[in-house]
């Protein structure tokens, strides 16, 4: 069956590079460097990336940051609650932005 | 039994097949190639310094990711002749360690007088114990002949939690564990001054990499403390290797080119320098002599063949047989039963 999404297409992402290889190189080197240990350890940046991972809902970076944290000796359980903090955020997100909604209706309303 | 036990059970038991398995993964340079590219080929032995004898592929667990197949089912067992070869070999040569696995090795009735007799030519002893067996009322005694002898344990936990270790190594194994490092650490086992040493052994839950070493050593260091009280020496990390059982998962859950793949890309030539192969010698429970306890599963024999003969200068000499489940032992930070090299 086709589908937008291929796993074997993860490995291609270099291609995405090919037209402008310079601007590639400096996205790469800095994605390498965002991901060293540093003031948040690597485990940490790659559950804070699992958990963006979901927000923004790419597969790719779902399938590469949940085998990437199980590497980093994360568990499931702990993956988990990162994903809730993703949800939760996301949730919370949607839900403040009522504010506006009354805020509008106070303008329009008697 | 059902059909996919009835696989199961063909290729964890045939070495043939097994080989056929690794070396039809098409989407990796092979590991004879890959070595090529370094300067390490022929990798050669350095000096044998460790004897790794495993003394039966008899078991009471059946965990998931065993390269020997162990199991209850199995029955091969190393009689006292081939020991006694074994501690003849020890007494001619300046190897410092024994290394016993299995199997349970407590499961074979020789291993007290092994350690014994090992023990009064004052070599390091070594148990890898599944810790399991030791709850067993004819086996509990064993703890005390170990911490008498000074052994030295190697227990395997892959994980600090129940629900991870269970489902590696079957329900009730976590708990099971705990009580007996608990009895362990009562007797002297990783305690402060204490010279009887136990150390861990995590390796990951499926196919994949193991963490960093000293950061899940932390971890582990941690919740064990604060969660059941108990203490241990190192944590060592190993690399699940592509064989026995662990081989019949990859194959028939479709993880197998992946993981190789993975295997293959993390390719560290330090670790491949530093492979455990160089510095010992294994030996099969019939007396069979191999680079590791991987190529012992795999039937791939070095010369000359069987502890009776053995030629330490030859030894010595010889020429690892390498495979492509080898690239397990260099992935990353590289992987022995010593965990990890680089
Ligand atoms: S991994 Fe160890 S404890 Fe588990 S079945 Fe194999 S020999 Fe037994
Ligand atoms: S699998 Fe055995 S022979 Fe191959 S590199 Fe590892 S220790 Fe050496």
């Amino acid at each position: 069956m086709e589908t937008y999404y291929n796993p074997a297409d993860l490995a291609k992402f270099a291609t995405v590079g090919e037209e402008s290889p310079e601007l590639w190189k400096k996205f790469m080197s800095y994605y390498g460097e965002v991901f060293k240990d540093g003031a948040l350890t690597s485990r940490e940046k790659a559950l804070i990336a699992l958990a963006v991972a979901h927000v923004v809902q790419c597969p790719y970076c779902i399938e590469a940051y949940t085998e990437d944290s199980l590497e980093k000796g994360v568990n499931e359980e702990q993956m988990t609650e990162a994903i809730h903090v993703a949800s939760a955020i996301r949730g919370g997100a949607t839900l403040v932005h009522g504010v506006q909604m009354k805020n509008i209706i106070k303008k329009l309303g008697f | 039994m059902n059909q996919s036990s009835v696989i199961a059970k063909v290729s964890e038991n045939d070495q043939e097949l097994q080989l056929t398995h690794l070396e039809r993964v098409n989407n990796i340079t092979p590991f004879v190639e890959k070595i090529k590219e370094t300067n390490l080929y022929p990798l050669k032995s350095k000096d044998i310094k460790i004897m790794q004898t495993n003394v039966g592929k008899v078991c009471n667990m059946y965990c998931k990711h065993c390269h020997v197949n162990a199991g209850p089912h199995r029955t091969e067992s190393m009689n006292l002749e081939t020991m006694a070869q074994c501690l003849r070999v020890l007494a001619d040569t300046d190897i410092t360690t024994l290394d016993i696995t299995g199997g349970a090795p407590e499961l074979n009735p020789h291993l007290p007088w092994f350690i014994e007799e090992a023990n009064k030519l004052r070599r390091r002893v070594m148990v890898r114990t599944n810790l399991t067996v030791l709850s067993q009322p004819e086996y509990t005694h064993l703890m005390e002949l170990y911490a008498r002898h000074n052994v030295e344990l190697v227990s395997s936990l892959p994980y600090y939690r129940d629900k991870d270790t269970d489902k590696q190594r079957g329900q009730g194994v976590f708990e099971t564990s705990i009580q007996i490092l608990r009895d362990l650490n009562n007797l002297g086992y990783s305690q402060k001054q204490s010279p009887l040493k136990l150390n861990l052994v995590y390796n990951p839950g499926g196919a994949f990499l193991p963490p960093a070493q000293h950061s899940i050593e932390a971890d582990f260091r941690k919740e064990l403390r604060d969660r059941h009280g108990i203490v241990f020496n190192n944590l060592l990390t190993i690399t699940n290797v592509p064989v026995g059982r662990f081989l019949t998962f990859l194959h028939q859950s479709g993880n197998l080119p992946r993981y190789m793949d993975k295997l293959a890309g993390a390719f560290n030539p330090l670790a491949a320098d530093r492979v455990m192969c160089r510095d010992m010698i294994s030996v099969g429970w019939e007396g069979q002599l191999y680079d590791c306890d991987f190529n012992q599963m795999l039937g791939l024999n070095c010369q000359p063949g069987h502890i009776r003969e053995f030629d330490l200068a030859a030894l010595q000499q010889r020429h690892i047989e390498l495979h492509n489940h080898c690239y397990a032992c260099t992935a990353g930070a590289g992987s022995s039963c010593g965990g990890a090299t680089a």
